[in-house]
Order: structure tokens, then sequence, then C-alpha cells
């Protein structure tokens, strides 16, 4: 693809040297291709090769084989390149603590060699825009998760990197937190900054991402919109809930699907089950429900979410239904 | 890349300076706690020979080369604490020059060095003793101590690379304080039983310690013995700078 800015083809990394047999490979030939002034999403969980990925793709570590570009160049053999054009920002604060916001950002402006003044200019800057203007004298350890997450990005964008990569941007932070996060990651797409996004959330790639990449064991195992992801899944499904959980098991037996095909949560007194015909469907519910004098507190038709989608393909179907 | 190479070495230098400008209470810790072992092993442990005349001028040196030892610590601690933190896969993700994280930290701490060994000889002087052995001497010695720091640097880079975790540097820590003693900076090894002297000669702090003695023109020292205070750290040097640089570069495996 001309207008690629990440390309991966056949990446393979084991850890400790391919020399000695050290266990599963982190990543066990993964694809990748993502097109320029695009958010790709690369979900999967704990282990699944996610950091790794971007790790090599930030040229810190190097790939065991395969065909690695990243803004056009190859991230082995043209590491220096590639450091000109991208901003990383880790699953830890890459910044040093002791320091100042400002000193943060001025520290890695001078070694962008954006030389003093426009070092200082940019802090200013980027302190500006992601709100920080007032903390900037203060330590970084004294900061709050999301501050100190705001100022990682700031300094990942010093130079306004074609790529960016974003390895768990928002682990570990409140809802709030969380929220910030996003709000400058919508900000930034509209730069035409190309940006690759790792999460174990669900919802953030859905949110965030224009495509997604399914991640496990080392190998992209689906790819798509997140649109095009669920409705791979299959259709439409009739959401339950119950007035009385007490009453689940006989609401199971009520829907028109197989017993196994249910997903019960009974914290949320909730029944789901996939639907073909979603009118009939609902009304057939409806009435079947009313007919045994089951009470419903809400019911509903909608697609499949994004983790429903995500355990379907990592095979982990049946820890839904264990949950239930 | 390369035309960077001192600029951005600069840039990582003053990093570490405007750390200590965040921290003045650990800098002046770190200062005050030569002058300390100084004042105790002088009035406490040397009390009997008493701290004016011989025994002060052979202490002296002993305390600089001590202090030179112990900045292996010091610089351990700051390499995991950057590992630890993160902000090293930064800077390793920046087209920065490529040694520019190491030269940094030692020119950092050669700094800091210089500065610790003109705080203990100012309290030495305040306490009676004098270098006898002229300027050149004079500054011969200090050029030994400097030298024996750089060798104590690189290995505390590379023992920070390879153990990488703050449980390891605790127990380096602990390491550090019988290889200091066991050296002649309190005592002659002629005082000690045969066994302890002969592994108290060996120990390259000793040589420096033997050599600054007979710069300073103070007792204790051997003429000719700055060869050895040369050939140790540079030996040192030999093994453990490029291991610390090829650990570097092995945090891309």
């Amino acid at each position: 693809m001309a207008d690629a800015a990440i390309i991966v083809e056949e990446a393979r990394k084991t850890y400790g040297g391919s020399s000695r047999r050290s266990g599963r490979p982190a990543l066990d030939g993964l694809d990748l291709t993502v097109a320029r002034g695009t958010v790709h999403g690369v979900l999967g969980p704990n282990g699944a090769g996610k950091t790794t990925l971007v790790r090599i793709l930030a040229t810190l570590l190097r790939p065991d084989a395969g065909r690695i570009e990243v803004a056009g160049h190859d991230v082995v053999r043209e590491a220096y390149a590639v450091r000109l054009r991208i901003g990383l920002l880790g699953q830890h604060a890459a910044l040093d603590e002791e320091l100042g916001g400002r000193q943060n950002l001025e520290l890695f402006g001078r070694l962008h060699h954006l030389g003093a003044r426009r070092a200082r200019a940019r802090a200013d800057e980027l302190l500006e825009r992601f709100e920080l203007t007032g903390t900037g004298r203060k330590a970084v350890k004294q900061y709050s998760g999301g501050m100190r997450r705001r100022l990682d990005l700031a300094a990942s964008l010093i130079t306004e990197p074609e790529v960016l990569f974003l390895d768990e941007p928002t682990t570990g932070l409140d809802p709030r937190g969380r929220a910030e996060v996003w709000e400058s990651v919508r900000s930034l797409v509209g730069g035409g900054t190309t940006v690759l996004l790792t999460t174990q959330y669900l919802e953030e790639a859905d949110q965030l991402a224009d495509r997604i990449s399914v991640v496990d064991a080392g190998r992209v195992i689906a790819d798509g919109t997140a649109d095009e992801l669920k409705a791979a899944v299959g259709g439409d499904r009739i959401d339950v809930v119950l007035r009385d959980a007490g009453q689940l098991g006989t609401a199971v037996a009520l829907l028109p699907v197989p017993k196994d095909a249910v997903t019960v949560d009974t914290d949320r007194r909730l029944l789901s089950a996939p639907v073909t015909d979603r009118m009939a469907a609902l009304a057939g519910v409806v009435r079947a429900l009313e007919d045994a004098g089951v009470e419903a507190e809400d019911i509903a038709l909608r697609r499949p979410t994004l983790d429903e989608v995500f355990l379907h393909l990592t095979g982990d179907d049946d820890r839904v239904k264990e949950a239930a | 890349m390369t035309t960077y190479a001192l600029t951005d070495s600069w840039t990582m230098t003053r990093r570490e300076l405007a750390r200590w400008g965040r921290q003045p209470v650990t800098v002046v810790v770190n200062l005050v706690f030569p002058v300390m072992l100084l004042l105790m092993f002088g009035y406490l442990v040397g009390g009997g020979r008493g701290v004016s005349g011989e025994y002060l001028d052979f202490l002296v040196p002993g305390m600089l080369a001590l202090t030179m030892a112990f900045g292996l610590e010091g610089t351990m601690v700051a390499v995991t604490q950057d590992l630890g933190k993160g902000v090293v896969d930064r800077f390793r993700s920046m087209p920065m020059a490529d040694g520019a994280v190491l030269v940094g930290r030692s020119a950092a701490d050669m700094i800091q060095s210089v500065l610790g060994l003109a705080v203990l000889l100012a309290v030495a002087a305040a306490l009676g003793w004098r270098a006898h052995g002229g300027p050149a001497g004079f500054l011969g010695a200090v050029g030994l101590l400097l030298l024996f720091r750089f060798a104590m640097l690189w290995i505390g880079i590379h023992l920070a690379l390879v153990a990488g975790k703050p449980e390891m540097v605790s127990a380096v820590q602990i390491l550090v304080w019988p290889v200091g003693f066991l050296s002649n900076a309190f005592a002659a090894p002629e005082s000690m039983p045969d066994w302890l002297g002969t592994v108290v000669q060996w120990n390259p702090m000793s040589h420096t310690a033997t050599a600054v003695r007979d710069l300073f023109g103070g007792p204790g020292g051997e003429p000719g013995h700055v060869w050895a205070a040369v050939v140790w750290p540079l030996a040192l040097l030999a093994v453990f700078f490029p291991l610390a640089v090829r650990r570097f570069a092995r945090l891309s495996r």
C-alpha cells in the first residue's frame, strides 16, 4: 500500500534470543498495515504481543524476522530515520519524575535538536494545549495520574510526529483521566497524525479507532472496522433485564434460542441472546414473559458489543457463559 | 547523527544538573556524608592517635579514595531508576546520539565527584591537613582519584544494567562497604593479619590511596606506586566500559 504509514509483514519475536528455545514467541508472524492519517486499534488480552509490537515499531526492540516499516523506513536498518518521525507513549510514564513539567518538555525538545529557544517555545505551547500551564513548575512526581499522562502525551508530540504509538494509554487511569486522554487523542487525529493504539479496553478501540486488529498469541486473528467486526460475530441480540433475579432460570427457557446460546449476568439481572428476526423475536419474548408471569424491567434489541466480538474471536466464548 | 553527540551528551548532563537543583537536600547529604565519615574516623576511630599530624595525613587520602569508591552506588541507583521509570525508553525512541544517555550520566557523576573531592579537601584543610607534594603532586593526586572514580562509574552502570532491579541495588550498596573497608583507607596493611593484609593490598582502591599519599607527600605513600593507581582503573575500564556499552545496546534484545 503506497499510503501506508505502518507496514508489518510476518513479524516474529521470541524473547531471550531465537537461539535459546525460550518458550512461546511474543510475535508469531504478525501482519498489519495502517493507512496514513488513520487511528488503528490493536486489541488484545495481556500477553497477546501488543507491547512487543509497539516496542519493535518504536525501534526499542529488534524483531527476529519480518519486514517492518514505519513512515516509509525500515525499523532496524533505518532506525534513526524512524525515530525522527515517531512519538511514543509507553505503558509507563516516560518522564523524569524529579523535574518539572516544563523542564521535561524542554529536555525532550533539546534532544529533538530544536535548539534552546524553540524548545522553550514548544514546551509552552504544549503545556497550554494540554491544559498544564499552571503546573509546569511542579515536579512530575506530584502530578495526578491524568496530568502525568497528558504531559507524557505532550512529550511524545514535541515534533508533531508522523506516526504516534500509544501503548495502553489509559490503563490505570480513573474514568476522568481516561476521558481527558481520549479527548487529546481525538484532537490529534484532526492534524493528520497516524495513530497506532493498543488497548485492552474494547470501548476504547470502539471510541477512537478507525480500524481494529484483534491480536491473540502474537498474531492478528481479525481485522476490520468496529462495525465489520461486530457483524462478523453475528447479527443482533436481545437483552432482557428482569425485576427479580430469581426468575432468570425461568426466563432463559422462554427465549427462542437454545439454552447454551444465552448469556446470563446475574448481578445485572440481564439475559442476552442472539436473534435472527428482530421484530418477531421481540414480540415473541414480550408475550412469552407475560404469559409466564416473569416481570421485565427492560427489553432491548442491539448490535453485539466489541466485548462479545473479542471473546468470540479469542475462543473464550465459554468465559462469558461461565461468568453467568 | 554523530554531529549531535556533543550537544546531546551535554543536554543529558544538564538534565542531571537540573535534577540536583530540584533535590538540594539530597545533593547536600551526598556531599556531607564523606565529611561525616572523615570526622568519625578521624575523631572516634583514630582518636587515640589524634586528628592532627600523622594520622590525618594518612586518613585523608584514604577517605578521598573511599568517597570515589562509594560513588559506584550513586551511579547504580540513578541508572536503575531511569531504567525502571521508562524514561530511558523515551530517550531510545528519540533521534539522539547513541551514547548520549551514558555519556551524560558519566559527565554529571564526574562533576559531582569533583565537588565531593573539593568539599572533603576543604574540610580536611580546616582540620589542619596539608598537601606537601606541591601543585603538581596535588593535581596528580586529584587526577588519580578521578580516574578511579571513572572506573567505579562504569562498573556502576554495568551493574545497574545487569541487575536492573532496586533489590539488587541494595545488595550492591551493602557489598560496597566491605569492599571499601577492606582497603588501606584507615589502616596500613602491615598492621593487619597476613591474609587480610594481602587482600587489602590487592584492592585497587588501596593502590589509589597509596599513590595519593605519595603525591601528597604524607605517610603511607610509596614512591613509584603511581603506575599501579593508573593501571588498575584502566584495566577495570577496559573490562567494564565495553561490557556496559554492550549491555545498553542489548536493551533492544
